[in-house]
């Protein structure tokens, strides 16, 4: 196996706190990885520096054998990165589709005069972008939601939504950040099939999570994080009986 | 898309309508109104783009519609008699860029040419709507609003202080534009029935473009911006770019109307770039529905109209400084909203169809 992602001594400070300190770790290609840690333990901030929304104090992140610290979000997303939000971010006054048909930005390239000109070209690729729009959802199983306006649904539909948007975007990478949050048992449950079934399509897949059921589920490794430091770095079971990790994480939850 | 093509088959009944309507009924005086309010409609729809589609506001639009129009008054009017001599007015000369006509006394004048003087402003604008577009689209929402306020102030302190540019009287006899042989916008002897179809259909061709980028990829990228920025860059769009483009295209729109209007009306005057202006652009794309370019277009009709009609007298500026404040407070969402349309037409397509129930 090769790895995708690889970030070696990645830092970063806001003020006074050391948000991310010196963390090093890599992602191998078609698995999933977990990224815990107890609340501020820096695993948000550690997913906004690789998907390029902040930038490090020092560090280098490797993704697909480029470095990519540094540049902005959509240099990186282009790069075949997708993510999710932990707060949901879907375009409100759009339908579904459209949401999904957004993930396809970056697989094709008609400009404002193409746009405007509407060239036979843009007709071509549009029908491309919403031919593909409608196999995420299918997928997915959103198809009967197509039309409706994305903001207006239920929470767990809507995460799906993001799901299919970030997917649009057939990443190489996909970050899901707090993917089962708000979610009920059984709605995590299907969420944890549909991870595992999106890593077997060949997607490489790092996932923050807080629900430990679903982590030791579906990860092929977990990756700890506590004040901002890496203190574990493992396959499910070590990760498991790691007293370190017990201490300050698994130790102080009652889950 | 056919809808779409159904809508600008439908407008442009609408303006022959028009025009059909005060033949008949001996009121083609009207059309000289309708003429200039097609042309501030062009800049209305670009600014409807800027600021319905990809949410970025500007309070500076006059500015760049009075850069357009005082540019190619400009050079349209500015003797170059007396540097006919220098090599770089005679390689002008030589390209066909210049022109000589006589004025009302019988002098002779060397000017530019319509066609390259509209051609330079429109560029000029676009320039400096990139470059101010830059650093300003960093800004959010009122500090945005308040650096594109400061560039429409300075633009107009520019005009009304610089004496060749006539100060507070502006240029005059600004001759007509031939946009093609036998097509003239303005000018003497030019008709009036010629030039409501040229102004009207200039506005249909913007109309049509615009259109067709909202329901493309870059326009729906826009919106994405519009709803949620981050989440638009973490799909790879390019927000920054994608702004400054809207942007510069908008100001492209306003200079064409600034050019064409000036040609138009044969002169240009400060108040054009006055920050009023500005402001009731931003009103007349409020009250249309911001994200409604059909709403936008019919509301600057009719408040064009009716503004240069004079129907509002003196209280001219103050009627679209209440309407923004009303619309603000009661109809944030614009009266010609989409919903509404959306509403109507699926009520049709159902009733018409399948007879599902609302």
């Amino acid at each position: 196996m090769t790895a995708l992602l690889v970030v070696d001594k990645l830092s970063k400070r806001f003020g006074g706190l050391q948000a991310v300190n010196e963390v090093s770790f890599s992602v191998q290609a078609g698995s999933i990885k977990a990224l815990i840690g107890p609340n501020g333990a820096g695993k948000t901030t550690l997913f906004n520096l690789i998907s390029g929304v902040i930038t490090p104090d020092s560090g280098v992140i490797n993704f697909c054998g480029s470095q990519v610290q540094g540049l902005r979000p959509h240099q990186v997303a282009s790069r075949g990165m997708a993510r999710t939000f932990q707060h949901i971010r879907l375009f409100p006054k759009m339908s579904v589709l459209e949401n999904i048909m957004i993930g396809r930005h970056i697989h094709s390239r008609a400009g404002f005069v193409a746009g405007m000109l509407s060239i036979p070209y843009t007709w071509s690729e549009e029908k491309k972008i919403r031919e593909k729009s409608q196999e995420i959802l299918a997928f997915l199983n959103l198809e009967s939601l197509a039309d409706i306006e994305a903001t207006t649904l239920s929470y767990g539909q809507q995460r799906n939504v993001e799901l299919g948007r970030a997917l649009a975007c057939e990443p190489k990478l996909l970050l899901l950040d707090e993917p089962a949050a708000g979610l009920n048992m059984s709605e995590t449950a299907e969420l944890g099939a549909l991870v595992s079934k999106i890593r077997d399509t060949g997607i490489t897949v790092l996932i923050v999570e807080h629900d430990m059921t679903l982590v030791m589920e579906i990860s092929d490794e977990i990756l700890v994080l506590s004040y901002g430091k890496k203190i574990a770095d493992d396959k499910p079971l070590a990760v498991q009986s790691n007293s370190e990790v017990i201490n300050v994480y698994l130790g102080e939850d009652d889950a | 898309m056919s809808s779409k093509f159904l809508h600008i088959f439908g407008f442009a009944a609408a303006i022959v309508a028009i025009q059909i309507f005060t033949q008949l009924t001996d009121t083609s005086f009207h059309l000289t109104q309708l003429t200039m309010t097609a042309y501030y409609s062009l800049l209305v729809i670009g600014l409807c783009m800027l600021i319905g589609y990809a949410g970025q506001i500007s309070l500076g639009h006059a500015g760049f519609f009075a850069i357009g129009g005082y540019i190619s008054a400009f050079l349209t009017t500015h003797d170059l008699t007396v540097l006919k001599g220098k090599p770089f007015v005679a390689s002008l000369s030589k390209l066909g860029v210049l022109v000589m006509s006589k004025d009302t006394y019988g002098t002779e004048l060397l000017t530019f040419n319509p066609w390259p003087a509209c051609i330079l402003s429109v560029c000029t604008v676009l320039i400096i709507a990139y470059v101010i577009g830059g650093p300003v689209l960093k800004l959010k929402g009122h500090y945005l609003a308040m650096a594109t306020l400061g560039f429409g102030i300075i633009i107009y302190r520019i005009v009304l202080g610089t004496s060749s540019l006539g100060s507070a009287d502006g240029i005059s006899g600004v001759p007509g534009f031939s946009l093609l042989p036998g097509v003239m916008i303005g000018g003497s002897g030019s008709g009036k029935i010629l030039n409501y179809y040229v102004a009207w259909g200039i506005l249909i061709a913007g109309m049509t473009c615009l259109l067709n980028l909202i329901s493309s990829r870059v326009g729906r990228a826009l919106s994405a911006i519009h709803g949620a920025e981050d989440a638009a860059e973490a799909m790879g769009i390019p927000t920054a770019n994608y702004k400054l483009k809207v942007f510069v295209l908008s100001a492209g729109f306003a200079a064409i109307a600034g050019v064409l209007l000036t040609h138009y009306n044969g002169s240009i005057g400060p108040s054009e770039a006055s920050v009023m202006k500005s402001v009731r652009y931003v009103a007349i794309v409020a009250i249309g529905g911001m994200t409604s370019l059909w709403g936008a277009i019919s509301m600057s009709l009719i408040l064009n109209y009716l503004s240069l009609r004079g129907s509002f007298g003196t209280y001219d500026d103050a009627v679209f400084g209440v309407i923004l404040i009303l619309i603000m407070l009661f109809a944030p969402d614009g009266l010609i909203r989409r919903q509404v349309l959306g509403d109507l037409k699926s009520f049709f397509t159902r009733s018409a169809g399948k007879g599902v129930a609302l």
